[in-house]
């Protein structure tokens, strides 16, 4: 399996996500922003930090960057495009994913691990997924999830919701959720699930010696699924 | 204007320092020349108030690569990998300017860190506040924390590990030290050394502005009732500028193009480039027209003495240019041939084809001012005689919650949050630990790291409190299974023009140096910051030490979390129940005079090696180190991270159990160990002569301590967490 993993100035987990995904078995490549192709593959990740610094609004620039058009045109054919913290908030400024990733409630940075629940398994990111709650980590300053009333609906309605933030046995309640985020979303897909944008890191969590190895069953899930 | 002796004085040159300079000249300096001086000879640049004294630091040992005096010291930790680490304080712009001040603190460390070539892997700080009742205290706090995860996370570099304090002594004047530690191979290190005539000097990262003009002679004087005036000399940081330069001199550091590197930190292009000159023995020569500007008509003193951050002086191989700008151009970066190396051994400064300044480099660098400053020595404080009737009244478990909600021992958990400390995926023990643990990138090998400072103590009497903060960042990384290697350490003091703080600083130093060379940890890097000081107010001494550890197998590391119920606790090392100074006295029993808790070097070596030889018998479960509070703090520490109770034997000593449970005797750590190694364990602690009590055992959730009533868990877990939280938000 090829992945592709694009480098923004500014990214800052994108070796992080380079070592998970080589780890699982992926072929990878890291593909620099001022690259007008990316190289043919079966993955494409926009990876956590800050891209071009997260001047004006997180993601804005990197939304308007050269390389962002064939992203988006890799997504449009159906082709796997998974953003992870500043990448889910890049694909939220192309309009790849509805809505939009605000200033955490308490206006505070957040690091810390969080559980997520795995609302919807018709897809290729959690299809089969050994465990349905996860340990992860967050790490951000904007990852309050916003969108329209109607945005919020038509997500409910194809089940686009992918994760949301709840405890360790899968209860939603409001004080688990670490930055306000709409219906504790903590990552949603486009219409077609091909598309998956995320708060948490699960390329941080992939050996037992770190916080939580729950990253394992995301990314081993993954790759058995592309097979 | 032409520039006369008050002129002098008002930028922070004294009297005789300004006949000095005109006397080496033989002439009057003009402006800009005055500007050079001025900023090489602050305190801050020159330690001329410190260096006969920092001479006495012991700086060898098999294990050190490069010593003090380079942009950062370097260890080697086998396999050709080693680390290069320094600490830096930012005290003077954080007190004016919070956010920004401590921001470009973490900047400012880390161009001292991958300056050297190494890709920084975990950044520490240590911070102290006034009274969190003073009215500055809590924006403060929000500010420099806010500044210093605004920078570090930016970079992607996660921040493992710290120390927070409150103490009416930093009222006027907080404390910011930032330390970073960075990896890099041990054949490519890079230095700040020029070689070679006629070689292009090279400006890259950031334009230079007008922000931060004489933020070094700033941070070289005490405060006033103008501070607010003082904002301009502050510097702005752009963490997105800092990342990219990373990657672009670890890209050009890749090839073999760079003869010598420096960032411009304090003092901006005047320092970078007279040191790198200085240290090759050359001349220099800049165009100050070449300089990128980020303002108009700025003016060869400004541009010389700003502090605008994000930016690096470089030396290159000749015919190196092209290959040098096509990486930074890929970087959007700016890059400048501004200037050669010659064989004048002067500094010549050109604008607009005249010649601005011309001095002699040694003038500046070798014949800075140095003072042997009248000191007074400070005598051990008479012990305390408590009155054991006092404590009657109290129960343990009652003083035991009061102190972990205590300011300075409560849960940071609120400050560290807001910290990355998990990016670059290696961190295998994060913060509020007694040591943050990241692994060497794709190796067995794992680095422990802390940062210690005892003001309390070392007011007390300084020379114990200079020894024992280095024995407590020892313990420290000993209680995780690491091997101590070298230590850092950023000198906070107040006037050193006032003898009693002139004192504190010589017998601080002499502490460290005395333990420092018994326990073979030697000082590698460090700073100094003195007049920490406002309307005549200064601040407790506090050396800061920051320590590096090597763990050979990440695998066999330890964390201070209680693990099983039923296992046993042992206190290991001496307990004489030393109370003066101690939380207990301070805060129970109000009583603030007394001396320190003794040093004995000896136990301290051969109780932290034997504890050593447990963890790697695989003997421990889990180990802390005994410091503020005493033992039962340091257990209560253990069940809050674990979250299990703990049940307290009835004690077998003939000494009070308030002197037991609450003294703060040093050299002492709490271990857990399995039932069925206890044989094991205590044939290791008597053969070598280490002394220890079996003091408890590990329960699900109670906290038993004599007929007391029983605690909950959750009850120290709430009192230890709650403080920080409710202080600032609620």
């Amino acid at each position: 399996m090829k992945s592709a993993v694009i480098v923004f100035p500014g990214s800052n987990c994108d070796r992080d996500m380079d070592v998970a995904l080589k780890k699982f078995g992926f072929k990878n490549e890291m593909v620099w922003h001022n690259n007008p192709e990316i190289p043919k593959s079966d993955l494409i990740v926009l990876p956590g930090g800050f891209s071009y610094g997260d001047y004006l609004r997180c993601g804005c620039i990197a939304a308007k960057s050269k390389i962002i058009n064939s992203v988006v045109k890799f997504a449009n054919s159906g082709g796997l495009v998974l953003g992870i913290c500043n990448g889910f908030q890049i694909l939220t400024e192309t309009g790849l994913l509805p809505g939009i990733l605000q200033q955490n409630k308490y206006q505070k940075f957040i690091c810390k691990n969080v559980y997520v629940k795995v609302n919807d398994k018709k897809n290729k990111y959690f299809k089969n997924i050994k465990k349905e709650i996860l340990e992860l980590h967050i790490a951000h300053n904007e990852g309050n999830y916003f969108c329209s009333d109607d945005e919020l609906k038509c997500l409910k309605d194809n089940n686009q919701i992918a994760i949301t933030y709840c405890d360790k046995n899968g209860k939603e309640t409001e004080d688990l959720n670490p930055n306000g985020a709409l219906n504790n979303i903590a990552g949603i897909f486009n219409k077609n699930k091909n598309i998956l944008g995320m708060m948490p890191h699960p390329e941080r969590m992939i050996d037992k010696y770190l916080s939580s190895n729950d990253g394992e069953f995301f990314f081993e899930n993954l790759i058995e699924n592309l097979k | 204007m032409k520039v006369n002796e008050q002129i002098a004085i008002d930028h922070g040159l004294k009297k005789e320092e300004f006949n000095k300079i005109c006397d080496l000249l033989k002439r009057i300096p003009n402006l800009t020349e005055l500007g050079i001086f001025s900023a090489m000879w602050n305190e801050h640049c020159s330690y001329k108030s410190s260096s006969i004294h920092l001479k006495k630091l012991y700086t060898k040992g098999k294990k050190v690569i490069q010593g003090p005096g380079e942009n950062a010291g370097v260890i080697d930790i086998e396999d050709d990998d080693a680390i290069v680490f320094k600490i830096e304080s930012h005290n003077h712009p954080s007190f004016i300017e919070p956010y920004q001040g401590a921001a470009t603190g973490v900047g400012g460390i880390m161009r001292d860190v991958f300056t050297m070539g190494a890709r920084p892997i975990a950044n520490l700080n240590s911070i102290h506040f006034g009274s969190p009742q003073h009215p500055k205290t809590k924006n403060l706090l929000r500010g420099v924390v806010k500044g210093i995860g605004g920078y570090g996370n930016c970079m992607g570099i996660p921040t493992i590990g710290g120390q927070t304090s409150f103490d009416d002594s930093y009222n006027g004047n907080i404390l910011v030290n930032a330390m970073t530690l960075g990896l890099v191979n041990k054949n490519k290190i890079f230095y700040s050394k020029a070689a070679g005539i006629n070689k292009p000097v090279i400006y890259v990262g950031s334009k230079t502005g007008r922000d931060g003009i004489h933020g070094a002679s700033m941070a070289s004087a005490i405060f006033d009732d103008q501070i607010e005036e003082k904002k301009p000399t502050v510097q702005v940081g752009d963490p997105f500028t800092e990342k990219l330069l990373l990657e672009a001199c670890l890209e050009l550091m890749a090839g073999k193009s760079i003869i010598s590197i420096q960032d411009m930190g304090a003092a901006g292009l005047t320092s970078s480039s007279i040191e790198m000159a200085s240290k090759g023995n050359l001349g220099i020569e800049l165009n100050l027209n070449k300089v990128p500007c980020r303002e108009e008509k700025m003016t060869p003193y400004e541009i010389m003495l700003s502090e605008s951050q994000e930016r690096m002086l470089i030396v290159l191989e000749n015919g190196k240019e092209e290959e040098a700008k096509n990486i930074f151009d890929k970087w959007n970066l700016d890059f400048a041939i501004i200037g050669k190396t010659t064989d004048t051994k002067k500094i010549e400064l050109f604008f607009d084809n005249n010649k601005v300044a011309e001095i002699p480099i040694d003038i500046l660098a070798e014949n800075a001012p140095v003072y042997d400053r009248k000191w007074k020595k400070t005598k051990l404080p008479q012990k305390i005689k408590f009155k054991k009737d006092d404590f009657k009244k109290l129960k343990i478990t009652e003083v035991l919650k009061k102190i972990l909600s205590l300011p300075n021992i409560s849960s940071k958990e609120w400050i560290w949050q807001q910290y990355d400390h998990t990016v670059m995926g290696d961190t295998i023990q994060k913060p509020g630990s007694d040591s943050g643990v990241v692994r060497v990138h794709g190796t067995n090998k794992a680095i422990a790291t802390s940062v210690d400072s005892s003001a309390t103590y070392c007011y007390s009497h300084p020379l114990t409190g200079g020894k024992q903060v280095v024995c407590e960042s020892w313990r420290n990384l000993i209680s995780c299974g690491s091997e101590p290697m070298a230590i850092t350490n950023c000198l906070n003091f107040g006037n050193p023009e006032k003898e009693r703080n002139m004192g504190e600083f010589v017998e601080c130093v002499e502490g460290i140096s005395e333990a420092s060379k018994f326990l073979d940890y030697p000082v590698v890097s460090g700073n100094v910051s003195f007049y920490n000081e406002t309307k005549d107010k200064g601040i407790k001494p506090t050396p800061a030490i920051g320590g590096v550890g090597l763990i050979k197998d990440y695998k066999k590391m330890i964390t201070m979390d209680l693990k099983k119920s039923k296992n046993l606790i042992l206190v290991v090392g001496k307990t004489e129940g030393h109370l003066d100074q101690s939380i207990f006295a301070i805060n129970i029993l109000n009583e603030k005079k007394g001396p320190p808790p003794e040093i004995n070097l000896f136990n301290e070596k051969n109780n932290g090696k034997t504890i050593l030889k447990l963890i790697r018998e695989g003997l421990v479960n889990s180990a802390h180190d005994v410091s503020l509070g005493g033992i039962v703090t340091a257990i209560s520490k253990m069940a809050i991270k674990g979250k299990k109770g703990f049940k307290l034997n009835k004690l077998k000593v003939l000494i009070n159990k308030f002197d037991y449970y609450f003294g703060e005797d040093q050299g002492r750590y709490i271990i857990e160990i399995e039932p069925n190694n206890l044989k094991k364990v205590e044939k290791i602690l008597k053969d070598n002569s280490v002394h220890y009590d079996d003091v408890g055992l590990v329960t699900e959730n109670d906290i038993v301590i004599d007929k007391e009533p029983i605690l909950h868990i959750d009850d120290l877990i709430k009192s230890n967490k709650s403080w920080l939280e409710d202080y600032m938000d609620k």
